[in-house]
């Protein structure tokens, strides 16, 4: 990939946790007065919100000349249950990803409940439970194993660690194949079994990347379960999904990102202002074709 | 549909060189080294005829015997190597059966290995030019024996797919091929042994050897084609016809096979179903303390026995005492005390390319944030209390069998020493000079692309560190070997126990510094390689 290509005029989209796609909508509408590729913040920010689970301020990542979150604020209010939803190559894996701690920012700052993270990562990984998207697991171990493996390397204790094991191998269907390796499960065990590790040491907020992606709807509805429950006691959990109906229907907040910026972010009421969450996010993200364009398909 | 499957093949090939300029390079070294191997076979066969036809033709018939053996068996260990043009992708296609035996027979041959077995063929065929019938029976059994490699590799590598599907054979067979590629040295070792036991002299042992093997692999398929020319130039016409059936008989065979298991496995696709790895309880998390180093510990371990890439250099630690007895000509040599040291090296040098190995699943550690120091820890731990009962058991048994029992606290001194300090260096290269290694569930054959320079580097530069670290121990010991001085004895003793823990230990430390710091750059360079 050679350097001497002009900055892109358009955000481009990478996401280093998503296998390569070979191009994925390009937004049509430049914000106006964007900046080009180095943080020109336009009005100084609000400071961070200490009572918010996570308030991200100014946010930046660059991938060689690809600017995969370009300038993201966003406060996710203690005990939500908030919902990030972006187009393909948007930059939501990469904003979580700088969220957890799995990869660290250009510039902006991370506060979780009013402690800036990236100071002390060891510190706020303690209140976080991470579910990435596109990482493999250590699959030569059994699903048991997994989870216990989670929790030990959480400092916790082998009693806990057990008893909690059996409870989430329950919850989430997953017991009868409790010592099974991951390697032979199905890509929606999968998923489960990285939500279990997750899990494990009840953090106080949640971060889960595309945890619905290929899990079947029973489990899926137990999953919805949990979280809301989860939620109902105070816990905070992210989500990102393409699905826009299920986040209609689960979340209370939501925020629409494409191309690394946040187009709309609040209560899904808010950001859905009388039309249904679908239509909003079609006509924030734009992109839509006419279906004209093959006539020859036909079947006739 | 020939050609069709040639152009896709070049076409592949064509874009994998403008993926990767490392790709393009690979290919030109390959080609070369065949093109020399051939040139070098070809001149050794025109020289040969004219010296010695009977030497030459033997020669001949098993060189040419166990290329066909190669063909037939490497592409089952060597699983995912080359998946270019495999059958399951055409499924969707629609292609007539015949018209893609053809097409994919005709793609075999367009690689570097296929152009190299026909030049090779031709070449070899060419030295008969004065003998107008034996050169036509030499060009008769190049072409057979050039189809019997391509069609044979396919058909085997296609009959066996459901077995080499399952997760559990594949695995199994990965490391069981160690085992002979282990022993490919000594066994010409040993060999070479006997033929100087014999005394006789070289020179009239070798042909006989030579002329009984190739009779023996000229009634199998493998030698058959290639023994062709021989007999006819010996005038052995129903020999010749014998050794044209056979070959003709096993093309025709591996011909139907093939086409039997294409037909099935087009209609059956692949599944994972069979085989699925099971285990009982929770294995090592039961047995090391409840801990994030005693996790990692736990983790590594289970990954020595599950994991392939791992349980592959396992399986060659107990063959390392036979091979060092093969080496020394069979008896108790005492190159055999090198045994316990060169163990803890290999031991200690395995977790070099830890964190490459672990891939992206490495992000559980990062997103946990466990500390450098605990997953540096654990990943010794899992090496170091196993490598110490090995290594001390391998030094007794060095020991005993060269009843050098005067020498044990050098060979003590060296071996702790050298496990000691391959761990440490281990511990920061793993986590300082990361390089590509085989993904999880890939072949431990199967080298990354692109990965020769860093790989070279980081090994390189790891090895130095450890040289020079290890200096003290070894001039002590080797002073202590040559003075046959008890006192430099003992001293390496403690000076190699004394350093190893101090190594390791510094090791750990500054490794984990490093991960404590890089962490999540760390998670992204391994997966920049996935």
């Amino acid at each position: 990939m050679s350097a001497q290509q002009p900055p892109p005029s358009g955000p481009p989209r990478l996401d280093p946790f998503a296998p390569p796609a070979p191009d994925a909508l390009r937004p049509p509408r430049p914000v106006a007065g964007q900046p080009q590729g180095a943080p020109q913040p336009t009005a100084p920010p609000p400071p961070p919100d200490p009572n918010a689970a996570f308030s991200i301020r100014g946010l930046w990542k660059r991938f060689g000349d690809k600017t995969a979150v370009a300038g993201v604020d966003l406060d996710v209010p203690s005990g939500s249950f908030y919902g990030i939803v972006g187009p393909n190559g948007a930059g939501k894996t990469t904003m979580l990803s700088m969220a957890t701690g799995l990869l660290r920012p250009d510039f902006g700052t991370v506060s979780i409940h009013g402690a800036d993270f990236w100071s002390d990562p060891v510190a706020g990984k303690r209140r976080l439970g991470v579910l990435p998207d596109g990482v493999r697991l250590f699959d030569r171990l059994t699903g048991e194993q997994l989870i216990t493996y989670a929790g030990l390397l959480r400092g916790m204790d082998r009693d806990v660690v057990a008893e909690r094991t059996a409870d989430l191998l329950r919850a989430l269907d997953l017991a009868a194949d409790a010592k099974t390796l991951v390697v032979d499960y199905s890509a929606g065990m999968t998923k489960k079994v990285a939500l279990a590790s997750a899990l494990i040491h009840a953090p106080a907020i949640l971060v889960l990347d595309e945890p619905f992606e290929a899990v079947d709807p029973v489990s899926a509805a137990n999953i919805r379960d949990i979280l809301a429950s989860y939620v109902r006691s105070g816990g905070t959990v992210v989500v990102s999904s393409h699905v826009m109906d299920l986040v209609q229907r689960m979340c209370d907040h939501v925020a629409i990102i494409a191309s690394g910026r946040i187009l709309a972010a609040g209560t899904v009421d808010e950001v859905r202002a009388g039309a249904s969450l679908e239509d909003r996010f079609v006509d924030l993200v734009g992109g839509r074709q006419s279906a004209e364009g093959l006539a020859w398909l036909r079947s006739s | 549909m020939v050609a069709l499957f040639v152009r896709l093949r070049l076409t592949l090939m064509a874009n994998s060189f403008k993926r990767s300029v490392w790709q393009l390079i690979g290919f030109i070294l390959a080609a070369l080294y065949a093109a020399g191997l051939v040139v070098m076979a070809v001149f050794g066969t025109v020289v040969g005829v004219r010296a010695d036809p009977h030497i030459t033709t033997d020669v001949v018939t098993i060189v040419g015997a166990v290329t066909v053996l190669a063909w037939w068996v490497v592409p089952l260990f060597a699983f995912g190597v080359d998946a270019t043009l495999d059958p399951q992708r055409l499924v969707t296609y629609g292609v007539p059966r015949r018209s893609l035996l053809a097409g994919l027979t005709a793609a075999g041959l367009t690689s570097v290995p296929g152009f190299a077995m026909v030049a090779l063929a031709l070449g070899m065929a060419l030295a008969w030019v004065r003998e107008p019938a034996t050169l036509l029976a030499a060009l008769v059994g190049g072409a057979l024996a050039v189809a019997l490699c391509v069609v044979g590799s396919r058909a085997i590598t296609t009959a066996l797919a459901p077995l080499l599907e399952s997760r559990r054979y594949r695995e199994v067979l990965t490391i069981a091929a160690f085992v002979p590629i282990m022993l490919v040295g000594p066994a010409f070792a040993w060999g070479a042994a006997r033929l100087e036991e014999g005394g006789s002299g070289l020179a009239e042992q070798i042909p006989a050897l030579l002329e009984q093997v190739a009779r023996m692999a000229g009634w199998t398929p493998l030698g058959a084609p290639w023994g062709l020319a021989g007999s006819v130039h010996d005038g052995e016409w129903l020999l010749a016809l014998a050794r044209l059936l056979i070959a003709g008989f096993a093309l025709g065979l591996l011909w139907w096979l093939w086409d039997v298991s294409l037909a099935r496995s087009l209609v059956s696709p692949p599944t994972a179903g069979a085989g699925k790895g099971r285990s009982k309880g929770l294995g090592w998390f039961d047995r090391t303390p409840a801990t994030p180093a005693g996790a990692v510990a736990a983790r590594a371990l289970t990954y020595w026995f599950r994991d392939p890439r791992y349980s592959g250099s396992v399986a060659v630690i107990p063959l390392l005492p036979v091979v060092l007895l093969a080496v020394g000509g069979g008896s108790a040599n005492e190159i055999l005390l090198i045994l316990a040291p060169l163990t803890a090296w290999i031991l200690g040098y395995a977790i070099s390319a830890d964190i490459s190995y672990d891939s992206s699943a490495f992000a559980l550690h990062v997103a946990t944030g466990v500390s450098g120091r605990d997953d540096r820890t654990g990943r010794v731990l899992a090496v170091g209390i196993p490598g110490l009962v090995v290594v001390a058991a391998f030094a007794a048994i060095s020991l005993g069998v060269t009843g050098r029992w005067d020498l044990a606290p050098v060979v003590l001194g060296a071996s702790l020493g050298a496990l000691g300090v391959s761990l440490g260096v281990s511990s920061v290269t793993s986590a300082r000079l990361l390089y590509p290694t085989p993904k999880p569930g890939d072949s431990p054959f199967k080298q990354p692309q692109g990965a020769a320079m860093a790989t070279m580097i980081s090994q390189g530069l790891g090895s130095l560190a450890s040289m020079v670290v290890s200096l003290p121990y070894l001039a002590l010991a080797i002073a202590a070997l040559l003075t046959s001085s008890a006192l430099l004895g003992w001293l390496t003793l403690g000076v190699g126990v004394v350093e190893g823990v101090a190594v390791m230990l510094l090791g750990i430390r500054w490794g984990a510094r490093i991960f404590d710091r890089r962490g999540p750059e760390l998670l992204q360079q391994v997966m920049s390689y996935a």
